[in-house]
């Protein structure tokens, strides 16, 4: 069966490259490009569901957040890296304050914390809409990571993309290195293990929750004004990068950052192809692609069986 | 026991009744308006600017209407027809409002139409939707649309565009029945006249990533038609220009408008120059446009720089379902057949001229065709280069002939 469906994307993958090998590049680098901010606002979610149990669903309101307070910070100061600072500081804080003053109130509850987080976003949505108006926002990051760069054989390509890439691998590594290097990231994975047991042992699992919580939630903010430069930022956003997350560790295993990365990378190239190859249907792609995990590998490609 | 539950049955009979009377004794004071615009998914900052556009209607009235205080009821949607549709259930059959006014965006008008014949009691004045199909395919006999629609709007531009030399050109546009009908007003004549259009992209409403369908544009054309709206505009805009292309554009009515040329960031100039049309333009130069725009500029201060489209078309479109009131001196009874008459015969100077309906309730105007231009302030405005008046449904063809080219769809009309 998956030798069957490699087989096919081998073959149409060849079909594409003979046919117009331009356009097949350009998409690919596209849908991976499109994969790295996927990745940076997914791996939070991941991260937090990893630890905590906890299904975040207003994390598409801290993305939405970030960007604008990033927006303000960036208005204000005339530098886009104290935006990408003020985005991810400004939903970090949010996310430790949710941590701390609500979730640690409902801990193990899942509907309770699920109904929560969804009335949270609705109201974070309201209040956002209200303080920054329907306009659509866009950052205005330094010339020099703005323009093209040639690349051989598509001849140029835009320079922002790649810088997103590049960002997108630097947070994977550096979260790597911060859960398996670090004595926080020891705790968090012993706590992904057994929360009992790490308490046991006299760790003060309710400050490793709200680090957790904070990165994560920052990670989304951080995800909302890189995000924001390379789109645009306006309401709705919030629901398209929850869905977008959701998608993403479905696909790639809830709580797996190496899956996070997998699922971001093929609903990237799914919806870029999509796009390229048959716009009309193209949307259908990513779903399909979510349906056969959850057919055949309910727990995501890189997740452990629950 | 029973004796009881029987006496506390009545009771709330009665409760029941008196309130009934209750609601009849304040309809006769306050007339409640439905209200719905697009506050969520891409057309945020238009559907908020509808909102103004209606909110003016009604202040230049003192909030009243006919003798009777105008009560509005606000609704919100995302662009998406189901949601259009239970936002209007909840005002219809919730708040009983007796006049509703909306949606905003095309594929929502066509579904709200559907709606509408189940609620022969409720008359319905479209809010700024677009789509042909509305009012022409199957129309409904309490649903009003005082504007002209997507096709309309684009009548006149074709010939503009082969004027400028663009002789082929490559097409990207949202894939439903607004940029179906826009389409379909560009062609018609640009198709008939000689023009191509080499290739079509219809992208998902809401697409963010353009990315791809940049990639897709072929190099050998003389210009782009792009007809999205709202922050899809604004993202294909800027990954087109961040991508490298240099082709000139042509916008379809909302590609270029208030909403689009004020986003919040750095400007970008490279849309100077780019032509579209509309059923108005900012730099309008008669005496009702300017009041519209300095009552808009006095009552909004969080506006924008001049009123967009939605807010122009809302208005429009509440300003009308007011003045029926106003002829009918607020009486709503008899299921609102003398408000209807009232409707259909009415005519009136608008901001951008006179607005009155066909025999299926559709608006007849004149389109502007506009280039984007900087203006002394430093904000993008349009400016009209000219108008073409007194456009009907059929786009100035006769019944015959439009009915034989058929409504705008993905492959309706073609010519690469």
């Amino acid at each position: 069966m998956s030798v069957l469906g490699v087989a096919a994307v081998l073959a149409l993958s060849a079909w594409g490259l003979v046919d117009d090998p331009k356009l097949f590049i350009r998409t690919a680098l596209n849908g991976i490009t499109l994969a790295a901010l996927y990745f940076v606002v997914a791996s939070g979610f991941t991260l937090v569901f990893g630890l905590m149990r906890n299904v975040n669903l207003a994390h598409g309101s801290l993305y939405l957040l970030g960007a604008y307070l990033g927006f303000e910070v960036g208005q204000w100061t005339g530098s886009w890296l104290l935006a990408v600072a003020a985005g991810f500081a400004g939903s970090a804080l949010v996310g430790a304050v949710l941590q701390v003053g609500i979730f640690r109130h409902m801990q193990g509850q899942d509907l309770r914390q699920t109904m929560f987080t969804i009335g949270l976003s609705i109201v974070l949505a309201d209040l956002m809409l209200w303080q920054w108006g329907g306009e659509i926002y866009q950052f205005d990051p330094p010339e020099i990571i703005y323009g093209r760069l040639p690349m051989p054989l598509i001849k140029v390509y835009p320079t922002y993309r790649l810088v997103l890439l590049a960002i997108a691998i630097v947070i994977g590594l550096v979260l790597w290195w911060f859960l398996n290097r670090t004595r926080v990231g020891m705790m968090i994975r012993a706590g992904v293990d057994d929360r009992a047991m790490l308490a046991a042992a006299g760790v003060n699992v309710q400050a490793v929750f709200a680090i957790t919580f904070a990165v994560g939630a920052g990670l989304a903010g951080f995800g909302g004004v890189v995000g924001g430069t390379a789109l645009s930022i306006s309401p709705g956003e919030d629901v398209r990068y929850l869905l977008a997350s959701l998608v993403v560790v479905i696909v790639g295993g809830m709580g797996s950052i190496s899956g996070a990365a997998l699922g971001a990378l093929l609903v990237g190239l799914a919806e870029q192809f999509g796009l390229a190859y048959a716009p009309t249907y193209g949307v259908v792609f990513t779903f399909v692609i979510m349906v056969l995990v959850l057919a055949f590998r309910p727990q995501g490609l890189m997740g452990r069986a629950a | 026991m029973e004796k009881q539950r029987r006496r506390f049955g009545r009771s709330i009979i009665g409760a029941a009744v008196a309130l009934a009377f209750a609601g009849a004794v304040q309809a006769q004071e306050v007339i409640k308006i439905g209200l719905l615009a697009t506050l969520e998914g891409p057309f945020a900052a238009g559907g908020q600017d509808g909102m103004r556009g209606a909110e003016l209607a009604l202040k230049q009235k003192n909030g009243m209407a006919g003798g009777k205080k105008i009560e509005f009821v606000k609704g919100s949607s995302d662009a998406t027809p189901d949601k259009a549709v239970n936002a209007t259930r909840k005002l219809v059959e919730q708040d009983k409002v007796q006049i509703m006014i909306g949606p905003l965006s095309g594929d929502e008008g066509i579904a709200v139409k559907n709606y509408a014949k189940s609620q022969p009691n409720v008359t319905f004045v479209n809010g700024s939707s677009g789509a042909q199909a509305t009012t022409l395919v199957d129309p409904s006999p309490n649903f009003f649309r005082f504007h002209t629609e997507g096709a309309q709007w684009m009548v006149g531009l074709g010939e503009h565009a082969l004027g400028k030399g663009y002789k082929k050109m490559y097409l990207i546009a949202e894939d439903y029945g607004f940029p179906y009908s826009q389409v379909q007003g560009f062609m018609a004549s640009y198709c008939a006249k000689g023009g191509h259009i080499v290739g079509k992209s219809w992208v998902p409403l809401g697409t963010k990533d353009y990315a791809s369908v940049v990639s897709k544009i072929p190099s050998d054309i003389d210009a782009v038609l792009v007809v999205l709206g709202g922050a899809d505009a604004v993202n294909f805009l800027t990954q087109y220009e961040q991508a490298g292309g240099d082709k000139p554009m042509v916008g379809g009515t909302i590609t270029v408008d208030q909403t689009v040329l004020n986003y919040k960031g750095k400007r970008r100039d490279s849309l100077i120059g780019t032509p579209s049309a509309g059923p108005m333009s900012d730099s309008l130069d008669t005496a009702e446009w300017k009041k519209f725009v300095a009552d808009y500029k006095a009552n909004f201060k969080d506006g924008f720089p001049s009123p967009s489209l939605f807010a122009y078309l809302y208005y429009v479109s509440t300003r009308s379902a007011l003045e029926g009131l106003d002829a009918v001196k607020g009486d709503l009874s008899g299921n609102q057949v003398k408000y209807r008459a009232a409707l259909q015969k009415l005519s009136y100077k608008g901001p951008a001229g006179e607005v009155h309906i066909d025999e299926n309730r559709n608006g007849v105007g004149t389109t502007y065709i506009s280039e984007v231009v900087k203006m002394p302030d430093g904000t993008l405005g349009n400016k009209v280069i000219k108008s073409v008046p007194n456009i009907s449904q059929t786009l100035g063809l006769s019944k015959a002939e439009f009915q034989k080219m058929g409504l705008g769809s993905r492959d309706v009309p073609n010519c690469p």
